[in-house]
């Protein structure tokens, strides 16, 4: 607190005297009482912060006590013990899974290296597709036709990952001679187009690691690509006719008007969704790679989740698979606030 | 005045619908095979005759599900926790979202904070498993053995969500709110009678997102929920296609139709709902979606 005499004391020039500055005692006074004051606005407003309990007392509950949990990579594994009694084992998981020389950390780092080729490669290839959809759409000029091509192309987001990767793995599923099947519908067209050989499509397309990540990727394409198009077709709707007359009249080419009337247009819209999915990059949905992976395609289809997933929770390993998953975390983190901190500076939109 | 299209722009306009179309077939394409395959005969299932029509048309792959006690059992353990686990994170969401949205609020940035860092940084799997675990343990002890309430208590709140909701709350006219004040309206009767109400489309999409995540749950159910007749659909789907994945179980199959059929069958069966509701919902989703593009 402020006890300098000046604060208190100004110069009235009419009176020729110094006096109380009012304003000063006012602030100090809300400063010496300020707990006294918090406490009567929080008694005057008790219906709102009533309001906040359930919400806080659900993150704190199943949001926030896990992060206490995670404190479980630095303790040795002792699940009768709470995560605050067992003793402390410092970094030696970390040193397990980065330098260790046993399978372990070469299946770690396969994993991180996974995570963000999965996502990568939905960057590159997933990315786009929306945007050529709705650029697409937008050419589309009798409204019942695109309707018809949205609600279609809109389908197969409305299935449970479950179901998803069900339908996936019937349509690619394996030949069992025994049982006396033959392979999956898609397994067949692609052997008849020879784009894969008999014995592959035998085999079963998701037991060859070279397969995942093409599987996963056009899986999520026919996913999302005609939904996540909706954003992008708003943008393009928005723009005003006469931009394209005037281009028009301006001899604009097809392709021109795409360069300098639509593109602009949209791109604020595309910087934020692409400034989002950076942020989710280590983020990797990982029911799906659950759902799609076998023994047979760990070597490409492992990520850092399922890696934590069969080593903590199937295998009780818990120690290890808090370490990767910490890993994973605080890297995702970064990229988050770095997407969050590109995308403030670059345009007045913040994502959070 | 009408122009004439440029060549371009003309083959433009060809290329999108032949692209369109090509899209268009191949999202739908495996639900017609899903649909086909459920109905058709054995020989013509395993032995890959099918393309795209029935063949040999059958329809006990549906029966024998429609028999099945188990298939009834999940698919009312799905309504149970679509239907009390959104009602539950409404109720928390809505009124977190209300409080949050006043600015008089002391600590607003932190509470939002609170919120957001956990967009930023979730604890991961296996610690939310061991979490998980303590809460069943406490749930346990005071009388709730039924493990779905564990999963619509503890399960599914999305910060995300309740920042949507704190927008459109924050979007709301501060003079409404203080006219229903002079009126005499209590804190509870502004948010149920002016803010609710104000708000109804971006409450249904918000709605319309924790439906989905509950509909569509299926690994922490199937990692929480110990007893076999309490599982959701999601998960018996993923069980049926584990038992059947399995060639030589399979060796022993003896019916008319093939057992790749009850998968379709199941999969067709959880897609129809989903289907029936989609027009009612279609104009919430869009907007969803477009909300989720510029948050703040």
């Amino acid at each position: 607190m402020k006890m300098k005499a000046d604060d208190y004391l100004v110069y009235d020039a009419g009176t020729g005297k110094y006096k109380e500055d009012a304003e000063q005692a006012v602030r100090d006074d809300v400063e010496k009482h300020y707990w006294l004051n918090v406490g009567r606005a929080v008694l005057k407003d008790w219906r709102l912060y009533l309001m906040l309990i359930p919400m806080i007392l659900v993150f704190l509950f199943w949001r926030y006590f896990p992060m206490y949990e995670l404190l479980g990579c630095f303790k040795v594994d002792d699940s009768t013990l709470d995560v605050a009694d067992q003793l402390y084992a410092g970094f030696s998981y970390f040193k397990d899974l980065f330098v260790g020389n046993s399978s372990l950390s070469t299946e770690f780092w396969a994993a991180f290296r996974n995570t963000f080729l999965l996502s990568f490669y939905g960057l590159c290839f997933g990315f786009p597709m929306p945007i050529i959809v709705a650029l697409f759409f937008n050419e589309i000029r009798s409204n019942i036709v695109r309707s018809v091509f949205q609600v279609i192309t809109y389908l197969p987001k409305f299935m449970s990952t479950v179901v998803m990767t069900s339908l996936v793995t019937m349509l690619v599923r394996q030949a069992s001679p025994i049982a006396g099947m033959e392979m999956g519908v898609i397994s067949r067209f692609l052997v008849e187009l020879g784009l894969i050989s008999q014995e592959v499509g035998n085999a079963g397309l998701l037991n060859d690691p070279g397969f995942f990540r093409a599987i996963y990727q056009i899986s999520g394409i026919w996913e999302g690509a005609g939904y996540d198009s909706i954003v992008f077709f708003a943008a393009i709707i928005a723009i005003s006719p006469t931009s394209y007359e005037a281009a028009q009249i301006d001899g604009a080419g097809k392709m021109a008007q795409m360069k300098y009337v639509v593109l602009p247009s949209i791109l604020s819209t595309i910087v934020i969704m692409l400034i989002n999915r950076i942020g989710s990059l280590l983020n990797v949905g990982y029911e799906k790679v659950l759902l799609l992976y076998n023994p047979n395609t760990y070597v490409t289809a492992d990520v850092v989740s399922t890696f934590a997933q069969r080593y903590g929770i199937a295998d009780g390993l818990v120690g290890i698979a808090s370490a990767a998953e910490m890993l994973n975390n605080i890297v995702g983190m970064m990229l988050v606030i770095a997407a969050n901190t590109i995308a403030r500076k670059a345009s007045d939109v913040s994502l959070y | 005045m009408k122009r004439k299209l440029e060549v371009s722009e003309l083959i433009f306009k060809i290329l999108s619908y032949v692209f369109l179309t090509v899209f268009a077939i191949c999202c739908l394409y495996p639900f017609l095979y899903a649909i086909s395959a459920a109905i058709s005969g054995r020989e013509a299932v395993e032995y890959g005759q099918l393309v795209l029509f029935p063949k040999d048309l059958q329809f006990e792959a549906f029966a024998n599900m429609f028999n099945n006690n188990m298939f009834w059992n999940s698919y009312t353990n799905t309504l149970f926790i679509t239907f009390y686990g959104t009602l539950w994170a409404m109720g928390v969401a809505i009124l977190g979202a209300y409080a949050l949205s006043k600015k008089r609020l002391l600590f607003r940035k932190g509470f939002n904070f609170f919120l957001v860092f956990t967009m930023w940084f979730s604890a991961g799997l296996v610690p939310q498993y061991l979490n998980y675990l303590n809460t069943k343990e406490v749930f346990n002890a005071v009388g709730i053995t039924d493990d779905k309430w564990l999963v619509v208590i503890a399960m599914g709140m999305a910060a995300m969500n309740i920042i949507l909701l704190r927008n459109a709350f924050e979007g709301v006219p501060s003079e409404i709110e203080e006219a229903a004040i002079v009126d005499g309206a209590t804190e509870f009767q502004v948010l149920s009678r002016v803010y609710i109400p104000m708000s109804k489309s971006t409450i249904a999409t918000v709605a319309l997102f924790f439906a989905i995540s509950r509909w569509n749950g299926y690994f922490w159910a199937r990692q929480m929920i110990s007893n076999l007749n309490e599982h959701p659909l999601q998960v018996f789907i993923r069980l049926k296609l584990e038992e059947f994945q399995d060639p030589e179980a399979m060796t022993g199959w003896n019916e008319a139709y093939a057992s790749d059929s009850v998968i379709y069958a199941l999969i067709v069966c959880s897609i129809i709902p989903v289907l029936i509701i989609y027009p009612f919902i279609q104009k919430y989703f869009a907007k969803g979606v477009n909300m989720g593009g510029v948050k703040e």
